[in-house]
């Protein structure tokens, strides 16, 4: 058993509590500190975020040169707690701390003047640590206990307003959140009574039982998927998500691309290939299940979304669609399917993001929460516009935008396994994204601004919007990831690039014969054989 | 050579230190608040020279008056006994603090608290240390009358009802244990533990079942596992804060230990269909203790409907222990020692909402997230325990039972271990819900000392720690228990 503080590996299993105590420590030092120190709460919290980002580039230079981070607490016989650092957990991180980062810099302008931010940075920090955790994982109980205290830690950011409306959301997320937790629960130890072992390994660790057990197998893996894929928003465990819409606009951002969802969606990759190893689920008939239900998830996202005018819940039926492009991807069970699917983890992140921190500006700044509401708002903030506008144009998948490349490698991977309907659910797909997009955009930009554009703010009870655009705290970091997703679909080639990530981790995954050659997974080198 | 303070010395430390204390309480009642105090972490200091001296050297053995066991009164510390007594140490340190800050302003209640707390704690370390089942009857009586005490506090007519009704039960059961001790003494011709051990598989059967069968009544009556539970939520629900937490987290266990060592010492596992009959009765207390819970208007009774339910695990490790052996016994154990944590504090932060609001309606909890943040802290982090949630210790209980229920395959265990985690987290979180939402009237609070707050706050940080602590908990747990272990129940980790 490998003790806390190895004498032989000192950096590496300090770097993965580095990353953990990046946020929980500025966090726990933030709920104890006054309203009115905003200095210091900045400070910490912006301190806590570089220093994280700075963290994971360490180690994603560090994992180039073939180092390992790992930390392990004993916590039952044969079973440890594992912080572990691989080239899935990587991605996770990168995504989560530099979406953290930009969230933080957000909320900042967002909440500037609100009551109770002592509290909301507390737990926006503790969230954040959760995730990490998650991401870092290295055995399944490691993963529960960071996905429960997940679903701890952002119950007091839905229900941060306080207000009647904010409380249901909040039981309404724990009812589905909690027993999710219970069915995780439930699978991960009866797959420990029959495997022994709970840790993560690329291809799993059921083989040995899938000959004797596979039905055994099949109940645990819909347990585990049912577990996760509450917080992954899959249909129909997805009505939670569109309720929670009532918390603040970072909140937003992070329940849909941080850390909430991304989680869930994450937590499917894991179980998919290094729980079971995909073709090993393949083998037991669990992905066809998994893979309807992820177009299923698809289609009936779009759909509602279509209905929907108020704008954030129209986003958030958008994300229960999008967040199932990943799991698509997973259970196409393919090398070029799983990079599509994996790398959309990123992708999704990033645009969906940029969305939510637009419509939080639009409301922040006009009181603007409906689509209707929306005429001509193009030419009243400009940038948040036009941040918007690549969000939603990557969203439809348009080139060279970072959704395209997502759909490409799902298309390439559905035709690589010899499936085809994944292609006429990527199609309707797009097609419903554009109809509930390109609407908001053409009446953004072209149409005449409402002659009372301010009735909304009014009534809902916010001061007369004042400010003609808003502040730079509020305008940088969605023009950062609107940036971002033009710029990683532009140079998705380029190492470091998630599209490169995905590539690796896919290649780990399927073991190609000739592991490092770049053919077999680079589309423009032709792969079709 | 053994060294000083050795074993024997820390074993009557821990319970002559609390004895003397409530002695000195009584006899000094305006000193009472601060010798308590004095006396507490005295006593906690004790229990700690003694977990350590058991950690490092295993079971340890005091003969009273230097006369051997089957003459004199022989008190063995093992794993168990320290384990269970460190629990009553840590919530009766932090029922200490808070009491002192609770009874600031009621000096009369204040000054019957101390004497018969400290006396409750006495009898509290020698019913775990003791091993005779007369001593064990004693120290069993001397635990219902100071609880019963305990409960009449603040002298209303109500409060004096309730404690005679309390005092009534607590003896009917304690008389049905005494029915057992006599008809075992009389097969036996002894009530050492030991003795009666190694003589009762000669004992008539039906002798040695009807024992086995008061004595489990008497106690399953005392530790109120459903359906003999009625008594338990009015008693727990009325009492001063400090009292309540004392009697959720502590009493109940007194009588369930007592149990536990009668079942796995002298009746060798018990019969199989009672085992089984125990825990049905356990899997419809958790349902049923929650639902009830989930539905009370009050804070204080929605406590008291929850312990109810977690008792109900308690006996859910009977049926599975029978074949599961010593691991089951581990995680239920391990629940006890978190539940007792876990319940202190949070009936301490009732006790801090009530000081605060005045009242304990759940749906008018008036925004306590803001206005009492360390209290409601300490709820809901005791909640995680209770719910089962990682990291707790809560959480260590429950998987060890659940990985049994799974080995057994009994799938109807499973399901309602998950279920009653479920209720928890409903119950808990429907005040959590009510903590952040402003009620219609503004209401006026009245101040809650910092000592009330952060006692159940570390109380529930502990619950919390618990839960990251199995490598040094499990190990102790086992010290003194391979030996008696036997037949039915296999050595801990065996599964």
């Amino acid at each position: 058993m490998t003790p806390l503080f190895d004498p032989q590996l000192p950096a590496n299993a300090l770097l993965p509590l580095l990353v953990l105590a990046s946020s929980l420590v500025p966090g726990m030092i933030i709920f104890f500190l006054a309203e009115e120190r905003v200095r210091l709460r900045t400070v910490l919290n912006l301190g806590g975020a570089l220093m994280k980002l700075a963290l994971v580039g360490f180690m994603l230079w560090g994992s180039y040169q073939g180092q390992r981070f790992e930390a392990r607490l004993p916590l039952l016989e044969g079973l440890d707690l594992v912080l572990r650092v691989g080239a899935l957990s990587l991605l996770f991180l990168a995504l989560s701390a530099g979406l953290w980062f930009l969230t933080t810099i957000y909320a900042i302008g967002y909440l500037e003047g609100a009551p109770h931010r002592s509290r909301f940075f507390g737990f926006f920090s503790l969230c954040v640590t959760a995730t990490v955790g998650v991401a870092m994982s290295g055995n399944l109980l490691t993963f529960v206990l960071f996905f429960e205290l997940l679903t701890l830690t952002t119950y007091p950011l839905v229900v941060h307003r306080g207000t009647e409306a904010a409380r249901q959301a909040g039981q309404v997320y724990l009812a589905h959140t909690v027993l999710a937790g219970s069915l995780l629960l439930a699978g991960t130890v009866w797959l420990y009574t029959l495997t022994g072992t709970l840790g993560f390994v690329p291809r799993g660790f059921v083989a040995e039982v899938a000959e004797t057990h596979p039905g055994a197998l099949r109940a645990i893996f819909a347990l585990l998927i049912a577990g996760v894929g509450v917080k992954a928003a899959l249909v129909p465990l997805h009505s939670w998500l569109p309720r929670a819409m009532v918390a603040p606009a970072p909140v937003s951002a992070l329940l849909h691309a941080v850390a909430v969802v991304k989680a869930g969606a994450f937590g499917i990759v894991l179980i998919v290939y290094d729980v079971f190893g995909v073709e090993q689920a393949a083998e037991l008939g669990v992905t066809g299940p998994l893979a309807a239900v992820a177009a299923v998830t698809i289609i009936y996202g779009s759909l509602r979304a279509l209905f929907q005018d108020d704008l954030k819940r129209r986003l958030a039926f958008s994300t229960v669609s999008q967040v199932s492009y990943i799991v698509l991807g997973v259970a196409i069970v393919g090398p070029l399917a799983s990079v599509g699917g994996i790398v959309h983890l990123v992708h999704q992140g990033l645009m969906k993001i940029t969305l939510f921190f637009c419509a939080g500006n639009l409301a922040e700044t006009l009181g603007i929460h409906k689509v209707s509401e929306m005429r001509g708002v193009g030419r009243r903030m400009p940038w948040t516009m036009a941040a918007f506008t690549i969000g939603a144009l990557g969203m439809i998948g348009v080139p060279p935008l970072a959704g395209f490349i997502t759909k490409w490698y799902l298309s390439l991977g559905a035709l690589e396994a010899g499936v085809h309907w994944p292609l006429y659910v990527l199609m309707a797909s797009s097609l419903l994204n554009a109809a509930y997009f390109l609407p908001i955009l053409h009446a953004a930009w072209f149409a005449e601004p409402d002659p009372a554009p301010t009735h909304a703010a009014a009534a809902d009870g916010h001061a007369a919007p004042s400010r003609a655009h808003a502040g730079w705290l509020l305008l940088l970091p969605p023009l950062t990831t609107a940036a971002l997703s033009v710029l990683i679909g532009l140079f998705a080639s380029l190492p470091f690039s998630p599209l490169e990530w995905s590539l690796l981790i896919a290649e780990r995954e399927f073991e190609y014969p000739e592991a490092r050659a770049d053919v077999p997974l680079r589309p423009g080198a032709g792969s079709d054989d | 050579m053994p060294s000083f303070p050795g074993g024997m010395e820390w074993t009557l430390a821990s319970v002559f230190v609390p004895l003397t204390g409530a002695l000195l309480c009584f006899l000094l009642p305006r000193r009472a608040p601060l010798l308590g105090r004095l006396t507490a972490l005295l006593t906690v200091a004790a229990v700690l020279g003694l977990l350590l001296t058991v950690l490092a050297e295993g079971t340890q053995q005091t003969a009273l008056g230097g006369w051997p066991a089957p003459l004199g009164i022989l008190w063995r510390a093992d794993g168990l006994s320290v384990a269970l007594m460190a629990m009553t140490a840590l919530v009766g340190l932090g029922v200490s603090v808070y009491a002192h800050a609770y009874f600031r302003d009621k000096h009369t209640e204040g000054a019957f608290f101390w004497p018969l707390w400290l006396m409750l704690w006495t009898a509290l370390d020698a019913l775990f240390l003791s091993r005779d089942l007369f001593n064990l009857y004693v120290t069993l009586e001397l635990v219902g009358f100071a609880a019963a005490s305990l409960t009449a506090l603040d002298g209303s007519a109500a409060a004096l009802r309730g404690a005679i009704r309390y005092l009534l039960i607590s003896m009917l059961g304690s008389l049905s244990y005494l029915l057992g001790v006599a008809l075992i003494y009389h097969a036996c011709g002894s009530v050492d533990i030991v003795l009666v051990a190694e003589r009762i598989g000669t004992a008539p059967d039906l002798v040695v079942a009807v024992a086995l069968g008061t004595m489990t009544a008497g106690l399953v009556l005392k530790t109120a596992l459903f359906p003999l539970h009625f008594w338990l939520p009015p008693a727990h629900g009325s009492a001063p804060a400090p009292v309540s937490a004392v009697l959720s987290a502590l009493v109940v266990k007194a009588s369930f230990y007592l149990l536990l060592r009668l079942w796995l010492e002298v009746f060798d596992g018990g019969g199989p269909w009672l085992a089984e009959f125990l825990g049905v009765l356990g899997a419809v207390a958790v349902v049923w203790g929650s639902v009830a819970a989930l539905r009370q208007a009050r804070l204080k009774l929605l406590m008291a409907y929850s312990t109810v339910a977690q008792i109900g695990y308690f006996f859910m490790a009977f049926p599975l222990a029978a074949v599961g052996g010593g691991a089951v016994w581990a995680g239920a154990l391990y629940l006890v020692l978190a539940h007792g944590l876990a319940k202190a504090a949070m009936f301490l932060s009732v006790g801090s909402v009530l000081r605060f609001a005045r009242h304990d309606r759940i749906d008018e909890l008036d925004r306590i997230v803001h206005r009492l943040p360390l209290t409601l802290t300490a709820f809901a982090l005791a909640g995680v325990s209770i719910m089962g949630l990682p990291p707790s210790g809560g959480f260590i209980g429950k998987w060890l039972m659940l990985e049994a229920a799974f080995r057994q395959g009994r799938y109807g265990f499973v399901a309602v271990i998950l279920l009653g985690g479920v209720l928890a987290a409903a119950y808990v979180f429907r005040v959590v819900g009510h903590a952040f939402t402003p009620t219609a009237r503004a209401q006026r609070a009245r101040e809650v000392p910092a000592a009330m707050e952060w006692s159940a706050l570390l109380l529930a940080l502990a619950a919390i720690l618990l839960g990251l602590l199995p490598p040094l908990v499990l190990p102790l747990l086992e010290i003194g228990q391979v030996a008696v272990v036997s037949g039915v129940a296999a050595p801990a980790g065996s599964g």
